[in-house]
């Protein structure tokens, strides 16, 4: 957790530069802005403990069919309700299927749910915020209205919402919690885009011809691109909560899917005699969200000290 | 002031309008006829359907659906509960105390420990104790809320038997419940505080007060927690949002009656009458919430001008 104060602020705000030297200037400072930020991001031990955890996450996900000894969804009823031991190492639960197997193959689910939704609210929320921000006047209005009106469910209640419309399922409750989470990018990226927009550059390009959207997209989305990555990598543990949370709640993945929330719900019953099936897929989640927390926060300090998220 | 008060109300009432509109056309969103939403379990005939669509009034034009949902609902009258057949205000009615009260409870929870974390993180800022409880609020913020409840239910009312597990009703059935919610707001809020001290301990009046001789209590006291509050209310005021959303879980964990666990229980039952006057009573309960949070602001820091 460095501090604010002493790394240097970037938000795309570099100094007026002469007309001339502009595109040369834009370049080369663009490559030691980032380059710079990814040294601060390589000494920050926090964000490369959330790096590193991640990394080992991607890899059981991507080689769970390999590495889990077992299958993730037969029953082995002999096997119930064991505790764990050598040939289980995290136990087993009510159906005698191996904990752990079904924590590495969730470890794909929970990414896929992190990815996906966050993907939504990155294609929806950068829009709407670069077209509200850019255009301004009668645009601007509505997009932040609707933002407001979204705003107005608190929490996990706008994906609830839109998950009692869509109905359950694994694939609507990764919609629901991209779009739930769409005002957070909209309303950043459109203030970013409200500062980017006073630079000469933006002025120059109009001056010499270029088309709004080689504007929006050549000029200013590579200027508010460090909060947009920053939320994101925040943003990707609090979506894998909610739609482990979705999923808890019986409206996201059904069983079997070895879904580490759906797997709660199942261990619930059983706390009394069988602690383990509750308390590892938690953990799993946990782990998990707090990698991703360590490096978003990293990223934070090393991109973009000033945005609060 | 009062113009202020008044400018945010006018203010709200888009906002509420539209909330009140994206409500009513949950209905139509569904996949399907919305008609078969009321048929429940009744074989699916058209002569049903066209009866339901004559009694619900679904054949109407939109707006004048629209006006006839808005006028009752400013009455309190949100339609009938398609499992209880009875009316959706009398089962929000009877719920609505119980998450107030574990709302409460928990924002108190929250505040007490996230206010005392972060003051103590700023004050020994770098030092073991605010690396601690920086770790601490990281773990909490990354802590899904229904394995905190189970946890919770597993050390201390299965194992440790020190609380009733399930329900409502007293003060011994709210404190679990209430310090998994609490918990999960006190995280952000410690690391809010402590972000706010600190800036607000490098003003320059702090060193004035320092140089005038002033007690380190008495700074920290009169000058720096007072300023560092502001920020800290809106915070307090979108956590407050994520209690009425953690209450959802924590209320189906602890099989409380509230809100949340109606709502839920309503998607999962496709009680759509009861969906909808939820989400409308609970965003309006929320816009209102952050009004109050901006006024406050507004009253409490003398440097905010409204015109």
């Amino acid at each position: 957790m460095s501090e604010p104060a002493n790394s240097v602020p970037m938000s795309g705000r570099q100094p007026a530069e002469s007309f001339g030297a502009t595109f040369t200037s834009t370049m080369s400072a663009r490559r030691t802005l980032w380059s710079d930020a990814f040294a601060r991001l390589r000494r920050n031990h926090g964000a490369m403990l959330g790096a590193a955890g991640l990394l080992l996450l991607i890899l059981v996900a991507l080689l769970a069919s390999v590495l889990a000894p077992y299958d993730p969804i037969e029953m082995v009823p002999r096997d119930r309700l064991q505790s764990p031991n050598p040939q289980h190492w995290l136990g087993t639960d009510i159906f005698g299927r191996d904990i752990l197997t079904r924590l590495m193959y969730g470890a794909q689910i929970s990414l896929l749910v992190g990815v996906i939704s966050v993907t939504i609210s990155i294609l929806i929320g950068v829009n709407l915020g670069l077209i509200a921000g850019y255009y301004g006047g009668l645009l601007d209005t509505l997009t932040m209205r609707l933002i407001d009106v979204m705003l107005a469910f608190p929490g996990i209640l706008l994906a609830l919402a839109i998950v009692a419309v869509l109905g359950p399922g694994l694939f609507n409750v990764m919609i629901a919690v991209g779009v739930a989470a769409v005002p957070t990018y909209a309303r950043v990226v459109r203030g970013a885009v409200l500062s980017v927009r006073q630079n000469a550059y933006v002025d120059a390009a109009l001056v010499v011809g270029c088309k709004n959207a080689r504007i929006l997209f050549r000029h200013v989305l590579p200027n508010v691109l460090a909060p947009i990555i920053v939320i994101a990598t925040l943003r990707v543990g609090g979506a894998i909560i909610s739609g482990a949370a979705l999923s808890f709640l019986g409206m996201g993945a059904q069983p079997p899917t070895p879904e580490w929330g759906a797997m709660l719900t199942e261990g619930r019953n059983y706390m009394r005699v069988a602690w383990w099936i509750t308390t590892f897929p938690g953990l799993a989640i946990m782990v998990t969200v707090l990698s991703m927390n360590l490096l978003g926060d990293g990223l934070r300090d090393a991109l973009d000290p000033r945005l609060r998220v | 002031m009062l113009n202020y008060i008044r400018l945010r109300l006018v203010l709200a009432v888009p906002t509420i309008i539209l909330v009140t509109i994206l409500v009513f056309l949950m209905l139509y969103a569904i996949p399907g006829d919305p008609a078969s939403i009321f048929a429940g379990d009744k074989p699916v005939t058209p002569e049903l359907l066209a009866q339901i669509r004559e009694d619900m009034g679904l054949n109407r034009p939109l707006y004048v659906q629209y006006s006839d949902f808005l006028w009752r609902a400013l009455h309190g009258d949100l339609g009938r509960s398609l499992q209880s057949r009875r009316p959706v205000m009398d089962a929000i009615m009877l719920a609505l105390p119980n998450t107030l009260e574990l709302a409460v409870a928990a924002m108190l929870f929250a505040i007490a420990l996230g206010v005392s974390m972060g003051v103590i993180s700023a004050l020994k800022h770098n030092t073991w104790l605010d690396t601690l409880s920086m770790l601490t609020s990281l773990v909490g913020i990354s802590m899904p809320i229904f394995w905190l409840s189970l946890l919770l239910i597993l050390v201390f009312a299965v194992n440790l038997r020190w609380f009733p597990s399930i329900g409502e009703g007293g003060v011994d059935r709210l404190v679990l419940p209430a310090a998994a919610l609490g918990l999960i707001s006190a995280a952000p809020t410690a690391r809010l505080i402590r972000s706010s001290m600190l800036e607000v301990l490098q003003q320059e009046y702090v060193n004035t007060a320092r140089a005038k001789g002033l007690h380190q209590t008495t700074i920290i006291a009169r000058h720096v927690l007072k300023n560092a509050f502001i920020p800290a209310l809106t915070v307090m005021g979108m956590e407050f949002g994520n209690l009425l959303g953690g209450a959802v879980i924590t209320e189906t964990v602890f099989a409380r009656l509230g809100l949340g666990r109606l709502y839920v229980e309503g998607i999962l039952t496709k009680d759509f009458p009861m969906v909808q006057g939820l989400t409308l009573l609970i965003a309006v309960i929320y816009v209102m919430m952050n009004l109050l949070v901006d006024v406050l602001y507004a009253y409490f820091d003398p440097r905010i001008r409204y015109e």
